[in-house]
């Protein structure tokens, strides 16, 4: 077993066009991810922070829940689970994507509530001094700087991100990991595993490399 | 044109404010002078609406902040705070410029964004603001370029840049070296000239002697004595003589 293709070219080519087909739906459910939980996690930050407990409790318990659990648990419920809740058939694919958006909502929720709360009360006071409204408060002196705090603890997220992809291979959802499980167990050789690593690494150099032009680009005061 | 009339503020059992009257007339510059935690901070915070006071009423030309009833104070609606809010303007000892946003825009920001002032107007203010405070070569840097004290005559510059009727400052040079704390008093000197009405918490007793028409001496909540420059520093009350230093 294991070491078969290294020297066949056309086979390697093969399984290396197989694995790539699964990577638009890795980066989709990537981008999807993190285009919906970051500006959920935002709200849920700013909903655990409420002074009021009937909004902060149950926000915190939905936290807990998210980051006690593993994600691929989650997966697996929300698979099972939506399809009955709803009243119109949910497909597969936005059912892991909904379990992939709450989960790192919820992380994100805790990221942001620390980068908000490490801003000084005194820009806070500035703003209302000047007249500015709570939002305005919010959105033009908070969040900005909030952003900036958390660009380290986003990147690695990001970078988690990606590699948490892989769990919807739980679901049949055919992305990259999937399809290197298939291919191991067709060709009973390791190689396709091998490859799908040098995808994850090269997506992730990327994301990575994207990350690193973000905090630059605020790094400017 | 302000008046504040037996307010009182506690945190927890601590009471900072203590029944407390004052008036301000349009023009006048008063100085607060006092020991650390005599509540002259909180007095201005309150003025501010950083803090609602617990009884007492409060009144900007009429308009009221809040009114005392039923033994305490009841704040008037969010329009009118906000009015009241936009009238007044205040400077914090460590300037609270906004970090992310260049002196030009930390300046003209709120006339843009709160005011709705047309933004070429309020650049043309801000640049004048700023060449009256001697800044006009720092438009473009960032607020963790600056020293102290040209920090905080950006942070006057982004106050007057609301264009406020009334202008408290919190001890605005106690953050500031000796040599550099004149930069910042000549600023508010000048604005006294244009007769700009002020309420200035400070240590600086010279400067208060100097430039305002009446110092407040506050201790323990309240006002112990309040008078002319003159009046005050050759007082007859013991406690004054004493935190003065006569
Ligand atoms: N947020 C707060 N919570 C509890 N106590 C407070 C708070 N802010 C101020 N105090 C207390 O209120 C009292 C008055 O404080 P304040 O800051 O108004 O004094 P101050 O006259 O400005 O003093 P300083 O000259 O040191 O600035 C102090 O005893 C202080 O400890
Ligand atoms: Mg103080």
């Amino acid at each position: 077993m294991l070491i078969k293709f290294f020297n066949d070219p056309e086979r390697l080519w093969k399984l290396v066009t197989l694995l790539t087909s699964g990577v638009g739906t890795t980066c989709a459910i990537f981008a999807l991810t993190l285009l919906l939980s970051a500006p959920l996690g935002i709200l849920a930050a700013l909903a655990r922070m409420s002074k009021h407990t009937a909004v902060r409790g149950p926000v915190i318990f939905y936290i807990y829940i998210m980051r006690s659990t593993p994600l691929m648990l989650q997966i697996v419920c929300f698979y099972y689970l939506l399809p009955q809740l709803l009243p119109f058939r949910a497909n597969p694919f936005g059912t892991v994507i909904f379990a992939f958006v709450i989960n790192y909502a919820a992380y994100f929720a805790e990221i942001f509530r620390g980068g908000i709360q490490a801003i000084p009360v005194g820009q806070r006071e500035a703003g209302h001094v000047l007249g500015y409204e709570r939002t305005q408060v919010f959105m033009r002196i908070i969040l900005p700087q909030a952003i900036k705090n958390v660009m380290p603890a986003v990147t690695n997220e990001v970078i988690t991100l990606v590699k948490d992809t892989a769990l919807a291979s739980t679901v049949a959802i055919t992305e990259i990991m999937i399809i290197a499980k298939q291919q191991v167990s067709v060709s009973s050789s390791v190689e396709p595993f091998l490859l799908a690593m040098i995808l994850y690494m090269i997506l992730n150099g990327i994301a990575g490399q994207f990350c690193k032009l973000a905090e630059k680009r605020l790094g400017y005061y | 044109m302000l008046t504040a009339d037996h307010i009182t503020k506690h945190y927890g059992h601590l009471c900072v404010i203590n029944n407390l009257s004052l008036c301000i007339a349009k023009g006048e510059v008063v100085a607060i002078i006092g020991p650390s935690g005599s509540g002259k901070s909180t007095l201005l915070r309150c003025l501010n609406q950083l803090e609602k006071i617990d009884d007492g009423t409060i009144a900007l030309d009429g308009m009221f902040l809040c009114r005392s009833a039923e033994g305490r104070a009841q704040y008037t609606q969010a329009a009118i705070l906000r009015k009241i809010t936009l009238r007044m303007g205040m400077v914090f000892q460590s300037y609270h410029l906004f970090p992310h946003m260049n002196v030009i825009t930390n300046i003209t920001d709120a006339p843009i964004h709160v005011k709705r002032m047309p933004a070429a107007k309020a650049l043309k203010l801000g640049k004048e603001l700023l060449e009256r405070v001697g800044l006009s070569d720092k438009a473009q840097a960032y607020p963790h370029q600056l020293s102290g004290g040209q920090a905080q005559r950006v942070a006057i510059a982004r106050a007057l840049c609301m264009e406020p009727e009334i202008l408290c400052f919190d001890e605005p040079t106690s953050a500031l070296d000796p040599e550099i704390t004149n930069e910042v008093l000549s600023v508010i000197r000048d604005l006294a000239k244009e007769q700009m009405t002020m309420l200035v918490v400070t240590h600086e007793m010279g400067f208060a002697r100097e430039v305002s028409h009446r110092i407040i001496f506050m201790e323990n909540g309240g006002i112990v004595e309040q008078g002319s420059p003159a009046s005050v520093f050759s007082s007859a009350n013991p406690r004054t003589r004493q935190f003065i230093g006569f």
